[in-house]
C-alpha cells in the first residue's frame, strides 16, 4: 500500500490553480476550457472576445507541448465507437451544464459556488458509475 | 494586448499542468474513476492542488472591485442548482468515464495520441453544438 507520494499530480494541480488565478486576477475571466472552446466556436462576438480565447487555447497546446514527451504508454486500439459517444456526451453535457472539470471543478469550487460543487460531485459520481460498468463488461 | 499575453501565459501554465499531472493520460483518469476496481487515487491531488490555490487566491482577488487589466469580473450569474445543470454534469461524467478524456486533455491529446483525438475532438465539438442548440 505504501506508494510514492504523487508529487507530479500535486505540482500539476498547483500549476492549474495558478493559471486560473492569473486569468481571473488580470482579465477577470474563468479558466473553463469547455466554455472558452464553445464561445470561440459558436458565439463569435467581437474580435477582442475571440482573441483572448484563441491565445489561451494556443497557450494550452504550447504548454502541453513543452512538457512532452508524455511519460506514459499510449493507449492503442480503443473502441472508436466509445470515443465518439464519449465526445458527444462530454460536448452536450458540458454545454448544457455550463462547464467541465476546469470551470466547475477548479474555478467554481475555488469561488465556493454551490452550482459548481453540485456539478463536480455529479460528474465524478457518473464517471465512477460509467467506468465501473464499462470495466465489468470489458473484463 | 496585455490581456492576450495574460491569456497566453495562463494557457501555457494550464497545459503544462495537465501534462505534468498526467491528467492527459486517459487510462490513468479511468483508473481514478475506478475506486471499486483498479483504483489510482493520485489524480485526486490534481484537483486538490488546483482547488487549494483557487480557494486561497479567489478570496483575495474578489476583494478588488475590478481585475487588473479588465473592467469587470465575468463570473457565472446563475446560482440555482437546476435540472439542466445536473443533467449536463451527469452526461459529462458518463462521457468522461467512457474515454477518460475531458475537454482540456482531449485538446492536448491532438499532440499525444492523435489517432484518438481525431475521433474524440470532432465528436466533442458536434456535442457542444447540439448542446448549444438545446440551450437556445
Amino acid at each position: 500500500m505504501l506508494e510514492a507520494f504523487p508529487i507530479q499530480p500535486l505540482i500539476g494541480g498547483i500549476l492549474i490553480g495558478i493559471s486560473a488565478a492569473l486569468l481571473l486576477a488580470f482579465n477577470g475571466r474563468i479558466a473553463g476550457i469547455s466554455g472558452i472552446l464553445y464561445n470561440l466556436l459558436f458565439n463569435p462576438l467581437s474580435s477582442s472576445e475571440s482573441g483572448w480565447r484563441i491565445a489561451f487555447l494556443l497557450g494550452l497546446l504550447g504548454g502541453g507541448y513543452l512538457m512532452l514527451p508524455a511519460a506514459f504508454e499510449l493507449r492503442n486500439g480503443y473502441s472508436p465507437i466509445l470515443l465518439v459517444v464519449s465526445g458527444l456526451a462530454v460536448g452536450i453535457g458540458t454545454r448544457i451544464g455550463n462547464g467541465c472539470t476546469s470551470g466547475h471543478g477548479v474555478c467554481g469550487i475555488g469561488s465556493m459556488a454551490g452550482r459548481s460543487i453540485a456539478a463536480t460531485v455529479t460528474f465524478v459520481a457518473t464517471g465512477i458509475i460509467t467506468v465501473t460498468v464499462l470495466r465489468s463488461f470489458m473484463a | 494586448m496585455q490581456r492576450l499575453i495574460i491569456a497566453l501565459i495562463s494557457g501555457l501554465i494550464f497545459g503544462a499542468g495537465l501534462v505534468i499531472s498526467e491528467m492527459v493520460n486517459p487510462v490513468k483518469v479511468q483508473n481514478f474513476l475506478d475506486p471499486f476496481g483498479n483504483w489510482d487515487a493520485s489524480l485526486a491531488f490534481v484537483m486538490g492542488g488546483a482547488v487549494a490555490v483557487t480557494l486561497f487566491t479567489t478570496h483575495f482577488i474578489m476583494k478588488r472591485k475590478t481585475p487588473l487589466f479588465s473592467d469587470r469580473f465575468y463570473m457565472a450569474v446563475k446560482t440555482s442548482i437546476d435540472r439542466r445543470l445536473i443533467l449536463g454534469a451527469s452526461l459529462f461524467g458518463i462521457g468522461w468515464g467512457l474515454s477518460g478524456y475531458c475537454p482540456g486533455p482531449g485538446i492536448i491529446n491532438a499532440m499525444i495520441n492523435p489517432s484518438e483525438a481525431m475521433i474524440f475532438l470532432p465528436a466533442l465539438i458536434i456535442g457542444g453544438w447540439i448542446g448549444q442548440r438545446y440551450s437556445a
